[in-house]
């Protein structure tokens, strides 16, 4: 493949890991500890919204990144044609 | 039946269960050893990679030590579930790509030097030494509390079933019996969960149930009710917990950032077929992991609520019958300080009359619920199988060190396929009697040094492979110093905040959490030795040579997929 090419499909890699890494630290740095406390203002059922991601959110949403992932990694590497046979 | 005839039938069948495996799935090559042929489905492989992740602490202690630490028990639940995202965006896939059998093996190729391979098996083996250790202690605890045999003897039992499978089957025979093994250990775990949830919640799914009204009619939420209990005694709303908010965050990043560098979690992704398949048995994994990770912090809660209702200003004469005999194991203690015959469970610790165990809070829950006798056997099993399939994997890391990383790759590279298998069977077999010694005369900072082993992961392998796969320019002085630097820095603070060796020892230690940098705990010490890796090996890279030619290649060919399969066949 041509290196042009390569380098696209890498930063196009990257972007995308960029942006789950970002929802992975918003979830469990931002909700679940840093902003706790403004969002254990809200409550949703029983739960205080920041202890509810701390302790059962960000386990979902954690989840829900990697499936993501291989699904936007899957369509690139067939775009790209670097998909293994 | 009772207990015992109901404990010895189920954990009877599942060892039968995991030596039958063992036997129909021994393994023929080094490939099948190490990685089990390369040919597990991502599916299975996810299954294995749980059993193997979730060792006796996730399912004997953790629940528990929520349980007494309420918020600050997230810690716990983000660190160990957060760093499979790590794993599965930023590891697992080019690891598998690069497609050799070990960690140390990556290390060493990406890294061109046998220093750098030495220092990798040097941290492999610390680091699942001191977790093995862990692992036959919970064995033994299991087996003495339901079986009624000595600790030293359930030790024994354990060390020769792993020993069996371990050592017949290699990679292969642990994957299928970890598989049999998550299966085991997870209906353990949500039979007692879901039986409790239904009689304080009245909600089936305790995920749930732990955010629902309580079932006496009172129509209070269960977690209002326990704040308010626990701040009636004198301890910290149950939501609120007591870490500072920047020590909360250091130990999930450690934690995180420690099981994306754990040897034996990295190389269950050497054993999937494709690159493909390594990220999506990330996923797998997870999900199998998310189950017994997102019940636990229920269970927490339950037992808590539980705790307090049976024991608080209660008569001890009317204490249950499971307290009088966790009383005998010692796991819970009553002092009659104000000698008025009833409990004090409070926080001043003048006052408070009553000790409990974090261990206990699993393994009694089902007792504590009035559950029936094939529950609380079941549970006994299930902490079993949460152990040996942990010790398996990690006897297999080791081993691998020992006969792949050291004798094929150092000492005696000409040596025959049979010759390595040979070595790596007797490895793992001596590495199981270590653990087992280690198992029966408990050093007592095994849990210190559990922690240490986080630490050290994330201090040294993270930001080696990061690097090497991200950082195309990053060389062999670079990632040397920086491992040796991040090691070397973890243990120092390790030392002197964990274990007050220079100052006088272990009673030194509550006087010097003043002192802490940062006010980050020894246990989150490792996000900054990681830091200090990450800075020192660019600054050192940049100023020494940058590495060949070729070793550039690997790394633009471990980003893409294709050709795994080839890359493989070495």
């Amino acid at each position: 493949m041509a290196d042009k090419n390569l380098q696209n499909y890498w930063k196009k890699n990257l972007n995308y890991l960029y942006m789950l890494l970002g929802v992975w630290f918003l979830v469990s740095y931002g909700a679940g500890i840093f902003f706790k406390d403004a969002l254990n203002n809200i409550k949703i059922g029983g739960f205080k919204l920041g202890f509810w991601f701390a302790q059962q959110g960000s386990i979902y949403v954690f989840i829900i990144i990697i499936f993501a992932y291989v699904y936007l990694m899957n369509k690139l590497d067939q775009e790209f044609d670097v998909h293994e046979d | 039946m009772d207990v015992k005839m109901w404990t010895y039938i189920i954990v009877g069948i599942t060892f039968a269960l995991y030596i039958g495996i063992a036997i129909w799935t021994r393994a023929g090559s080094t490939k099948e050893f190490y990685v089990a042929g390369g040919g597990v489905s991502s599916l299975a492989n996810g299954m294995a990679t749980a059993a193997d992740w979730m060792s006796a602490a996730s399912f004997i202690s953790m629940a528990g030590l929520i349980s007494f630490m309420g918020y600050d028990g997230a810690v716990y639940l983000m660190g160990w579930t957060g760093g499979y995202v790590l794993l599965a965006l930023l590891l697992a896939p080019y690891l598998r790509k690069f497609g050799k059998f070990t960690v140390p093996d990556f290390i060493g190729d990406r890294y061109y030097s046998n220093t750098a391979r030495t220092v990798a098996v040097v941290c492999a083996i610390i680091v699942s030494f001191t977790y093995v250790a862990g692992q036959m202690r919970g064995v033994g605890v299991v087996f003495s509390r339901f079986l009624e045999v000595s600790i030293e003897m359930g030790v024994v039992i354990g060390m020769i079933i792993v020993l069996f499978y371990a050592v017949l089957g290699g990679m292969k025979g642990i994957t299928y019996t970890q598989v049999a093994q998550y299966c085991v250990l997870i209906i353990a775990y949500m039979v007692p969960a879901i039986f409790i949830s239904m009689a304080l919640t009245g909600n089936v799914f305790p995920q749930l149930g732990f955010g629902s009204t309580l079932n006496d009619g009172s129509g209070v939420y269960l977690l209002d009710k326990l704040d308010q209990l626990n701040t009636d005694l004198g301890f910290a709303a149950y939501t609120d917990g007591t870490k500072s908010v920047v020590d909360v965050f250091a130990i999930t990043f450690a934690l995180m950032v420690g099981t994306a560098g754990l040897p034996h979690v990295i190389v269950r992704f050497f054993t999937v077929p494709k690159v493909k398949d390594a990220r999506k048995s990330a996923g797998y994994a997870l999900m199998f992991i998310a189950i017994l990770y997102t019940t636990a912090p229920a269970i927490a809660a339950f037992a808590r609520t539980n705790l307090i209702h049976t024991v608080s200003n209660k008569a001890y004469s009317e204490m249950p019958e499971w307290f009088k005999k966790w009383e005998q194991t010692k796991l819970i203690k009553f002092e009659d300080k104000n000698g008025d015959g009833i409990i004090q469970y409070v926080k001043d610790k003048e006052a408070n009359e009553l000790t409990v165990d974090n261990d206990i809070m699993v393994l009694a829950n089902p007792e504590i619920a009035n559950l029936p006798n094939w529950v609380i056997a079941l549970v006994a099993a299930g902490g079993l199988a949460a152990a040996l399939s942990t010790a398996a994997g990690l006897l297999l890391v080791i081993s691998t060190s020992i006969s792949h990383d050291l004798i094929k790759k150092q000492l005696n590279p000409n040596i025959s396929e049979k010759g390595e298998l040979l070595y790596a069977r007797l490895a793992a077999g001596g590495a199981v009697v270590v653990a087992g010694y280690f198992g029966i005369n408990p050093p007592g900072f095994v849990a210190a040094v559990v922690a240490l082993a986080f630490g050290l992961a994330a201090a040294s392998f993270f930001p080696a492979i990061i690097m090497g796969i991200f950082y195309k320019r990053m060389n062999k002085e670079g990632a040397v110093s920086g491992m040796i630097v991040g090691m070397l820095f973890m243990l120092y603070y390790m030392l002197k905040y964990k274990f007050g060796i220079f100052d006088g020892g272990k009673d030194a230690v509550d006087g010097l959490k003043e002192a802490w940098w940062f006010g980050i705990s020894p246990e989150g010490f490792g996000t900054v030795a990681m830091l200090a890796n990450f800075i020192v090996a660019m600054v050192v890279s940049k100023f020494t040579p940058a590495p060949p030619e070729a070793v550039q290649h690997i790394v633009e060919d471990i980003r893409i997929p294709r050709g795994a399969g080839a890359a493989h066949a070495h």
